[in-house]
């Protein structure tokens, strides 16, 4: 979509960026509570579910955004 | 209850969210340069695109709560809505019926109906969706207000009128193409927000074996945990249903009628860029519907196992002594997320209720503007005009939703009705197009009496079923049926008087000449060249592929 000299960027890359970020703050969150160890009253907390989905996460993201930085769309 | 706690890293994912879809709002608004952009994202997108967007725009968090906690109190004939009630419809719709939509270069469904019909029929048809959907994004925001309310303890007032918004910004912004943006956005939260409440629960039963023997266990005497084996009897399965109901009902009409007929998915469709990427989006989105099930049956099912366990320390809540299953889902996310993980589940929620209140105002402002305005009220209205009342469409319909919203919060029970409100619209609507569609001598008339007489049927049915006027075995054609299954069979009636007095007022009424017909109707129009095309990017070679899966899923749980 041509609008003057920008293009649009592809909605992955956006996903990608989501991604990576929300994946971030999970994986801090879940750092934070390893090292400083907080009553953590969830089931399964021991697993430290968020420390490895937040991981997932954010290679998704980061693999969107590295895949997308330069594609624009028409 | 007591409230699910947000941490400040929860609280951080939830701004995040709000941020970016303000954001991809404003980002998108600088190529949203005309009507065809606004109301149809321009007609440019890949069949990925409007594939995820196509499935997004139904897959919001009302069903995702409402199915999980069908589960629990059907169990897995549940599973249905998602397979034999949907994959059908929707690669049909992706080869038979996107030739006549997209080749016609209309913007809205109502918009065919004018084309092979008549302006009546396509100003009746606008009118009742447009209803519909202002009905539906109402008592949507209203929900949402609730869930809200009762997890989090949020005002419910307050996280109404900030989402409605939202919405509202970023739709009147840059219309359909934030619309799916924040649809696409939306798939990946709720994948990534809510499919590790499946892991953790099977993490912690053991297995998918061990949770299915766990709900036989259960309930020896009825089938939690089949789709077909024991539908023969209604007495032997959850949702106390035939095959027939289950066949006829949901697998054809509501299934059809929604998919094939309902707007606000079909919309997406429309934005593809050209005719093999619009029937690709159909069928594409079918493989990622078949995988839902992986979030809410599962969930559902896992939630059965726990509340029934009595160590678990999981119940479902009670509301004046009445069970309320849309529970099981976010007290399986209070279960399992810590902090963190717990903004990124509620973030999935919310963005399932947004995505799904801007799907339907996308839509609402599109079927007012065209099929209402321009049709009836101003048919002289320029592009400019009707880019300007796409966007005071938006801000309009975002609030007669909130109005809806207050009156469904003074008459909650209106929630129970949804399934009903699709079947007075949708199901006779699905006998008008396969008809316009598939018979080239249904005429104009027969069109319009045929649709009017269906949705009146349906409306009159459910009244009365609903005042006691006459017994519901009566439209179920068994002596047990549930609530849902007297909207499957409802459907079906609906279906039928529409498809039966269009048929008959057509045999007497004058027909449309043919060569206005041309493009609009099988027969008299050329069939979609397949020639130079390989055969693994012909649309038919993914139906194909979808239709075994379906069928290799249906054997399996049999």
């Amino acid at each position: 979509m041509e609008t003057g000299t920008t293009k649009m960027k592809p909605i992955w890359y956006f996903v990608g960026l989501m991604l990576a970020v929300m994946g971030l703050v999970v994986e801090c969150s879940g750092l934070y509570r390893y090292f400083s160890p907080e009553h953590t009253r969830t089931v399964l907390a021991n697993l430290h579910p968020e420390i490895w989905w937040g991981a997932i996460m954010i290679v998704a993201g980061v693999i969107l955004l590295l895949v997308n930085r330069r594609a624009t769309v028409d | 209850m007591q409230s699910i706690e947000l941490a400040f890293s929860d609280w951080l994912i939830i701004a995040l969210y709000f941020i970016f879809v303000l954001g991809i709002g404003l980002y998108l608004k600088r190529y949203t340069k005309n009507e065809n952009d606004f109301f149809l994202a321009g007609r440019k997108n890949s069949s990925w695109v409007a594939g995820l967007a196509f499935l997004s725009a139904n897959l919001g968090a009302l069903e995702l709560l409402g199915m999980t906690g069908n589960t629990f109190k059907y169990g897995m004939y549940v599973a249905h809505f998602y397979w034999i009630g949907a994959i059908p419809a929707m690669l049909f719709l992706g080869i038979y019926m996107m030739p006549f939509y997209y080749s016609a270069k209309i913007k809205s469904v109502p918009g065919y109906l004018k084309l092979r019909f008549d302006e009546k029929t396509r100003v009746l048809n606008g009118i009742a969706f447009a209803i519909m959907t202002l009905l539906v994004s109402g008592i949507n925001l209203y929900a949402m207000a609730l869930v809200l309310h009762t997890f989090l303890g949020w005002h419910w007032e307050v996280s109404m009128w900030i989402s409605a918004a939202t919405v509202a910004a970023y739709v009147t912004l840059s219309g359909l193409l934030s619309a799916i943006f924040t649809e696409i956005i939306q798939f990946f939260l709720i994948w990534f927000g809510l499919f590790l409440v499946s892991i953790l629960g099977i993490i912690e039963i053991g297995s998918i074996g061990e949770i299915f023997k766990r709900v036989d266990e259960l309930y020896r005497t009825v089938s939690y945990t089949t789709l077909w084996s024991t539908s023969a009897d209604p007495s032997l399965n959850g949702m106390i249903i035939t095959w027939g109901g289950i066949f006829l009902g949901l697998g054809f009409v509501l299934s059809f009628g929604y998919w094939t007929t309902d707007f606000l998915v079909v919309q997406r469709a429309f934005s593809a860029r050209d005719l093999r990427t619009a029937r690709m989006t159909p069928i594409l989105a079918s493989f990622f519907k078949m995988a839902v099930p992986f979030i809410v049956i599962l969930t559902g099912l896992i939630a059965i196992v726990l509340a029934n366990d009595s160590h678990s320390g999981y119940a479902l809540l009670k509301d004046g002594g009445q069970v309320n299953y849309d529970s099981a889902l976010p007290l399986l996310i209070a279960r399992y997320y810590p902090p963190g993980l717990v903004g990124l589940g509620v973030t999935a929620l919310l963005a399932g209720f947004m995505a799904g209140q801007a799907g339907n105002i996308s839509a609402f402002n599109t079927v007012w503007t065209y099929d209402i305005y321009q049709s009836v009220l101003n048919k002289k209205a320029t592009e400019e005009h009707l880019l300007w009342m796409g966007r005071v469409a938006t801000v309009v319909g975002i609030l007669i939703s909130v109005g809806t919203a207050y009156w469904a919060k003074s008459f909650p029970s209106i929630m129970d009705y949804m399934q009903a409100i699709f079947s007075w619209v949708n199901a006779p609507l699905f006998a008008t197009m396969l008809l316009g569609m598939f018979v080239w001598w249904i005429t104009p008339s027969g069109a319009f009496w045929g649709l009017l007489a269906g949705m009146g049927s349906s409306f009159t049915l459910f009244l009365a079923v609903k005042f006691n006027w006459i017994e519901a075995h009566l439209i179920t054609l068994s002596s047990v049926a549930s609530d849902m299954a007297a909207n499957f069979w409802r459907a079906w009636w609906a279906w039928l008087i529409c498809f039966a007095v269009t048929i008959l007022v057509s045999l007497f009424t004058k027909k449309k000449p043919s060569e206005e017909l041309v493009g609009l109707v099988k027969g008299l129009t050329p069939k979609v060249s397949k020639e130079g095309v390989l055969w693994y990017r012909r649309p038919e070679t993914y139906a194909i592929i979808s239709l075994i899966v379906l069928i290799i899923l249906n054997i399996y749980y049999w």
